[in-house]
């Protein structure tokens, strides 16, 4: 049996596994987005927040990814179910590149154009709402695009600790040194990294200040 | 100057230093009188922009007092202040991300004004300043520098304040366009009677544009002059100046005349 017909006999799977580990990129990356914009704003504010938040998002990196599974196993409510342990961990993760993004995008808004506003008589938040974030969504959006073609690879690690997705696949052929089972786990995900990529980098282009 | 005069911009034993304590202005004294064209001229690091930049109060004197429109900056509502306030600096600062249009707009439009009295303005304002008005809808980055020039001049007008400050507006573009704009300066200036700061290293467009001169060294002011003073002037700073820019200058008063 080849891999082609392998694929066919399972698409249902394939596509229910496909479907799930979606979601779990999907929700992780849309929370890390809601926390990681907002906190890459406010270092841009607080410089004295800049070094702990940007330190603490870059040690999260650092731990190994099998490690802050484990790690987040005894916390209350979070290590109950697998998949909120998953969407936590790959939130974590995606955390810095956003933050980062963020915080050098509206720094690097060009120093005229933010003194003239303000000298003009804007306020903080307008400066911030239609000068700053405009001017910087086209590296936000990369920052976007990072964590989540990050996301889409560590998502497959999920699996490990029972959150379903296409490392399901990359686990049991792994278990049954079977290369089919593998790529019909693998291939899935590395097409849905690429499409993230190249959707994500058409917005980016195409919401960049020329 | 047919208007009585009267002192808009007031600087009080003023001092303004770094956070690490170097000082940038020491002990500067100035009254600006209303309508007038007052050109604050140094070189490079003398104090000039920093000066202006207390006027709109981006910066907070250290020390004295600075009143704006007979009251102190610090009890206006800095947001308020820069309103009441044009603001013309040499990169522009044209948002990239705006029409031309919105650019001019902006002031009005976080002033609320209802949007019909905004469009109206733009035209008149793009009119005043010698702009296309088909150029309205265009981006910053398809206009030429003096195109883009007139526009933020066209943009700090806009809600009609009666100060504005200039800081080297005409810097980067080339003799012929900033000939140009100086002109256009001097006749727009003669119909709006503003009061006027404007920043310069250039001691020949100081003598053309300004009613007087103030001229600063290393963070003091030294003189404070007419361009027919300073022209006769034998203090030692104003004739060094003189001696760098060379001779055959012209005066606003002489080209008023031509």
């Amino acid at each position: 049996m080849n891999l082609w017909q392998f694929i066919l006999q399972n698409r249902t799977e394939i596509l229910e596994l496909t479907l799930e580990h979606l979601w779990l990129v999907g929700i992780s990356t849309t929370l890390a987005v809601l926390i990681g914009i907002p906190l890459g704003i406010a270092i841009t504010r607080w410089p004295a927040l800049n070094k702990p938040i940007l330190g603490g998002a870059n040690i999260i990196q650092t731990i190994p990814s099998l490690a802050l599974f484990g790690f987040l196993l005894p916390a209350p409510w979070i290590g109950a179910r697998a998949d909120r342990l998953a969407i936590l961990a790959l939130a974590l993760y995606a955390l810095l590149p956003l933050i980062r993004n963020t915080y050098a995008g509206i720094k690097g808004v060009d120093r005229a154009v933010v003194e003239a506003g303000r000298g003009m008589g804007m306020t903080d938040r307008q400066l911030l709402l239609q000068v700053e974030l405009p001017l910087a969504l086209g590296v936000i959006i990369a920052g976007v695009r990072v964590a989540t073609v990050i996301s889409v690879g560590l998502a497959t690690i999920a699996a490990a600790i029972g959150a379903g997705g296409l490392g399901e696949y990359i686990f049991r052929g792994l278990a049954m040194v079977n290369n089919q089972v593998i790529l019909a786990g693998a291939i899935p995900a590395a097409a849905m990294a690429l499409l993230a990529d190249v959707s994500l980098g058409w917005l980016e282009k195409h919401l960049s200040p020329q | 100057m047919s208007l009585p005069s009267q002192s808009v911009i007031e600087f009080r034993n003023i001092s303004y230093r770094l956070p690490d304590g170097r000082e940038l202005l020491h002990d500067l004294n100035l009254e600006i009188q209303s309508g007038e064209t007052i050109v604050l001229l140094g070189r490079s690091g003398s104090g000039k922009t920093t000066t202006l930049k207390l006027i709109n109060d981006l910066l907070t004197p250290s020390q004295g007092d600075l009143r704006v429109g007979g009251r102190m900056t610090r009890e206006w509502d800095p947001i308020r202040l820069r309103r009441h306030i044009g603001y013309v600096i040499q990169d522009v600062g044209l948002f990239p991300h705006f029409t031309v249009n919105r650019n001019i707009a902006l002031v009005p439009k976080i002033e609320n004004w209802p949007a019909a009295r905004i469009a109206q303005r733009v035209q008149e304002l793009l009119q005043l300043v010698g702009l296309d008005p088909a150029i309205a809808s265009r981006y910053p980055r398809e206009l030429s520098g003096g195109q883009r020039q007139r526009v933020g001049v066209a943009r700090a007008l806009a809600a009609d304040p009666p100060i504005l400050l200039m800081d080297e507006p005409f810097g980067a573009l080339d003799p012929i366009t900033r000939a140009e704009l100086q002109r256009e300066f001097l006749a727009l200036q003669n119909r709006l009677q503003k009061t006027v700061v404007f920043v310069t290293h250039d001691l020949r467009e100081a003598l053309l544009l300004g009613t007087r001169i103030a001229l600063l060294e290393s963070g003091r002011l030294t003189t404070v002059q007419t361009p027919a003073e300073f022209l006769t002037s034998t203090e030692p700073l104003t004739a060094a100046y003189k001696n760098a820019f060379g001779t055959d200058f012209e005066t606003r008063r002489q080209r008023d005349r031509l």
